[in-house]
C-alpha cells in the first residue's frame, strides 16, 4: 500500500473514533456502578454487565420532586410523535399536491410566504403562539404541542411533496380530470398511492424531529405531557445532591434510542430526507 | 363493493353545478391550514411581538408605547451583548468547523475506501440524536472531575488539562466541539452527494494534465459544489440562530451566564423574568439577524435559478 493510501486510512479511521467515543463512552458509563466511575477511567470497560442504572433511569430517576424515570416521558413522546407525524405528512401532501397540479390564483405567494417563515425564530413565534393556543383552549394539550408541530413542519413537509408532485407529468393528472376525478379524488386514489418513497422521507423526518424536539415540547405541552427530552434534561439538570453519571447515561441512551434506531433502519432514506429538505425551491 | 358503487354515482351525479362549484373551491378549501400558518402563525406573531417590543409590558401585554426604549436597554444589558457575543463566536466557529471537516469527511470518503458504508453510518449517526443528548453526553465527556481530564492523566499524561466546560472564557467553545460533532456528519453527507455528481471526465483530464488531486479539489471541485456549499451554509447558519437545547443541556448557559446565547436570553425573560417586552425586541433583533443573513443569498440564488415546478 502506498504512503497515502494509508494516510488516508489513518485519517477515517482517526475520525471514526472521536465521533464514535461520545457513543462508547454513553455505553460503559451506563454499565459502571457509582464506585466504579469515581476511581476509575472513562474510556475503561465495566467491570460486568450491570443493569441497574438502566433500570435507575427508566423508572426511578428523579426529577425535581417525583421519582418515576423517563418512562412517562418516553409514552408521552410516543403520544406526540403519532399525530405529529401522520396529520404534518397529510398536510404537507395536501399542499404540495394543489401547489403542483391545481394551482389556485395566489396559491404560489402563499407558498412564497410559508418558505420564508420557515426563517422566523422560534423565540419571534413562541409567546404570542402561547396565547393564541390559550385563548382556543389548547395551550398545555397534547392537542395544542401536536397543532404546534404541524405548523413548525409546515414548510418542510409542503416543500418535500412539492418537489416530488413536480416530477409527476402534469399529463397523468390532466388525463384523471377529464376522467371526471375531483380534487380530493385524485388525491386520494392517484397521487397518494404513487407517493409511498416520499411519505417514508417525510416520516423520518417527523419521527426524529418531533422526538428530539426540546423547546416545543417544554413550552407548550405542559405539565403532564411533558416529551422524554424535557424529562431527560430535568433528571440531570435539576438534581440535587449526588450525580448518578451512570443512570444519566442511561436515561440519555433510552432517550435517543428512538431516533438512533429510525437512523441505523433507514440507511440512505435518511439521508434522502437530509437531502430533500436541504434543497430549497 | 358498495364503495366502488358509490363512487360510480357521484360521477354519474357529478355534472350538476352544486358538484362543480365544490370541487373549483376545493384547492381552496385544502390550503386553508396554509393560509392560517402564514397568516396567524407568521405575520400575527412577528407582529405581535414587534408591537409588545414598543412597549412597557412586563408579565403582561400593555399599550404603553415606549418607542424604541426596549432596544436601547436591551443593548445596554450586558447578559445580552455577552449573549450576542457567544452567538457571534459559536457561529462562525460553528460553521467554519462543519464545513472544514465535513468537506475533508467526504473527500476522504471518496477516495474509493473499503468500509464506506460503515463509514458514513458512523459519521452521521450524531445527527439523529437531539441536541439535548449531544449537550448531556459532552457535558459528561468533559467534566474535569471525572470525565476526559482524569482519564489522561491516569493513562500517564500527568498534566493533561481541559476545564473549558467551567472556564468562562472558553466555555461557549465547548459548546462548538458538541455542535460539530453533532451536524458535521450532515455536511459530508450533501458533500458526498455533490461530489458524486461530478463528471468523471473532469478527474480523467486532470490526471493528464498531472495536476495534484488535492489542487484538483480545492481549485475544480469546491467551486463546482457552489451550490451544495451554499445549501449547507443556509442550514447551519439558520441552526446557528436556534441554538438553545444543547447550550440548555450542557452548560444551563453557564458557568454564570458565560455562555448564554441570545435564543435562551430571550425564553429566560419571557417565562422566567416576566419581561415580555425586552424579551420580544430581542426576538425581533434575532429576526432581523435571520432576515440581514439570509435575504443576500436567496437574492443570489434567485438570480441563478428559475423556480421549480411544472412549466
Amino acid at each position: 500500500m502506498k504512503a497515502a493510501r494509508i494516510g488516508v486510512y489513518a485519517f477515517l479511521i482517526f475520525a471514526a473514533l472521536f465521533f464514535l467515543a461520545p457513543l462508547y463512552i454513553m455505553v460503559v458509563t451506563s454499565l459502571k456502578t457509582m464506585e466504579e466511575i469515581r476511581l476509575g477511567n472513562l474510556f475503561a470497560l465495566p467491570q460486568g454487565l450491570n443493569f441497574d442504572a438502566w433500570r435507575a433511569a427508566w423508572s426511578e430517576a428523579c426529577t425535581g420532586v417525583s421519582c418515576e424515570g423517563v418512562r412517562g416521558g418516553f409514552w408521552n413522546s410516543v403520544l406526540i410523535v403519532v399525530p405529529s407525524t401522520l396529520l404534518p405528512i397529510l398536510i404537507g401532501a395536501v399542499n404540495g399536491y394543489a401547489l403542483s397540479f391545481w394551482r389556485p390564483r395566489g396559491a404560489n405567494v402563499l407558498f412564497a410566504a410559508l418558505m420564508l417563515g420557515a426563517f422566523i425564530p422560534v423565540q419571534v413565534m413562541v409567546y404570542p403562539l402561547v396565547k393564541v393556543l390559550a385563548a382556543v383552549g389548547l395551550f398545555s394539550s397534547l392537542s395544542g404541542i401536536v397543532a404546534i408541530h404541524i405548523i413548525f413542519s409546515m414548510p418542510v413537509m409542503t416543500l418535500l411533496f412539492r418537489n416530488y408532485y413536480a416530477a409527476i407529468p402534469m399529463e397523468l393528472f390532466n388525463a384523471a380530470r377529464i376522467d371526471g376525478g375531483g380534487f380530493w379524488r385524485i388525491f386520494a386514489q392517484l397521487m397518494l398511492p404513487m407517493s409511498t418513497p416520499i411519505v417514508i422521507v417525510a416520516a423520518i423526518m417527523q419521527i426524529t424531529g418531533v422526538w428530539n424536539d426540546y423547546i416545543l415540547g417544554l413550552v407548550f405541552a405542559g405539565r403532564d405531557n411533558l416529551p422524554m427530552t424535557v424529562q431527560l434534561n430535568n433528571v440531570i439538570n435539576t438534581t440535587t445532591g449526588e450525580r448518578l453519571y451512570n443512570v444519566n447515561m442511561a436515561a440519555t441512551i433510552l432517550t435517543s434510542l428512538v431516533p438512533l434506531l429510525v437512523y441505523f433502519v433507514s440507511g440512505r432514506w435518511f439521508v434522502r430526507g437530509i437531502a430533500a429538505g436541504a434543497v430549497k425551491g | 363493493m358498495q364503495l366502488l358503487c358509490a363512487i360510480e354515482r357521484s360521477r354519474a351525479v357529478s355534472a350538476t353545478t352544486s358538484v362543480t362549484a365544490r370541487r373549483r373551491n376545493a384547492p381552496w378549501a385544502a390550503l386553508v391550514p396554509m393560509a392560517l400558518t402564514v397568516l396567524v402563525a407568521y405575520l400575527g406573531t412577528t407582529l405581535w411581538s414587534l408591537r409588545v417590543s414598543l412597549t412597557s409590558s412586563r408579565t403582561f401585554p400593555n399599550d404603553d408605547f415606549v418607542g424604541l426604549a426596549q432596544y436601547q436597554r436591551l443593548f445596554e444589558n450586558e447578559r445580552w451583548i455577552l449573549a450576542l457575543q457567544n452567538l457571534a463566536v459559536y457561529g462562525v466557529l460553528f460553521i467554519l468547523a462543519c464545513m472544514v471537516v465535513g468537506f475533508l469527511l467526504a473527500v476522504f470518503i471518496d477516495q474509493k475506501v473499503r468500509g464506506e458504508g460503515a463509514l458514513r453510518t458512523i459519521f452521521l449517526y450524531p445527527y439523529a440524536m437531539s441536541f439535548v443528548a449531544t449537550g448531556l453526553v459532552w457535558q459528561w465527556v468533559l467534566n474535569p472531575g471525572d470525565g476526559m481530564q482524569r482519564a489522561f492523566r491516569q493513562m500517564g499524561w500527568e498534566s493533561f488539562t481541559f476545564e473549558w466546560i467551567i472556564e468562562q472564557d472558553r466555555v461557549i467553545y465547548t459548546v462548538v466541539i458538541a455542535a460539530v460533532w453533532q451536524a458535521s456528519g450532515l455536511v459530508m453527507a450533501l458533500m458526498l452527494a455533490g461530489l458524486r455528481g461530478i463528471d468523471e471526465d473532469i478527474w480523467k483530464a486532470t490526471r493528464i494534465d498531472g495536476i495534484p488531486p488535492w489542487r484538483v479539489y480545492v481549485s475544480i471541485v469546491l467551486p463546482m459544489l457552489k451550490s451544495t456549499v451554499a445549501t449547507v451554509f443556509v442550514l447551519l447558519s439558520t441552526g446557528v440562530v436556534k441554538v438553545f437545547d444543547s447550550v440548555v443541556a450542557m452548560t444551563q448557559g453557564g458557568p454564570g451566564t458565560a455562555s448564554d446565547v441570545p435564543a435562551k436570553f430571550i425564553m429566560d425573560h419571557l417565562f422566567g423574568r416576566a419581561n415580555i417586552a425586552l424579551a420580544s425586541a430581542g426576538s425581533i433583533v434575532l429576526l432581523l439577524m435571520v432576515i440581514a443573513l439570509v435575504l443576500p443569498l436567496m437574492i443570489a440564488r434567485n438570480k441563478t435559478s428559475g423556480g421549480g415546478g411544472h412549466a
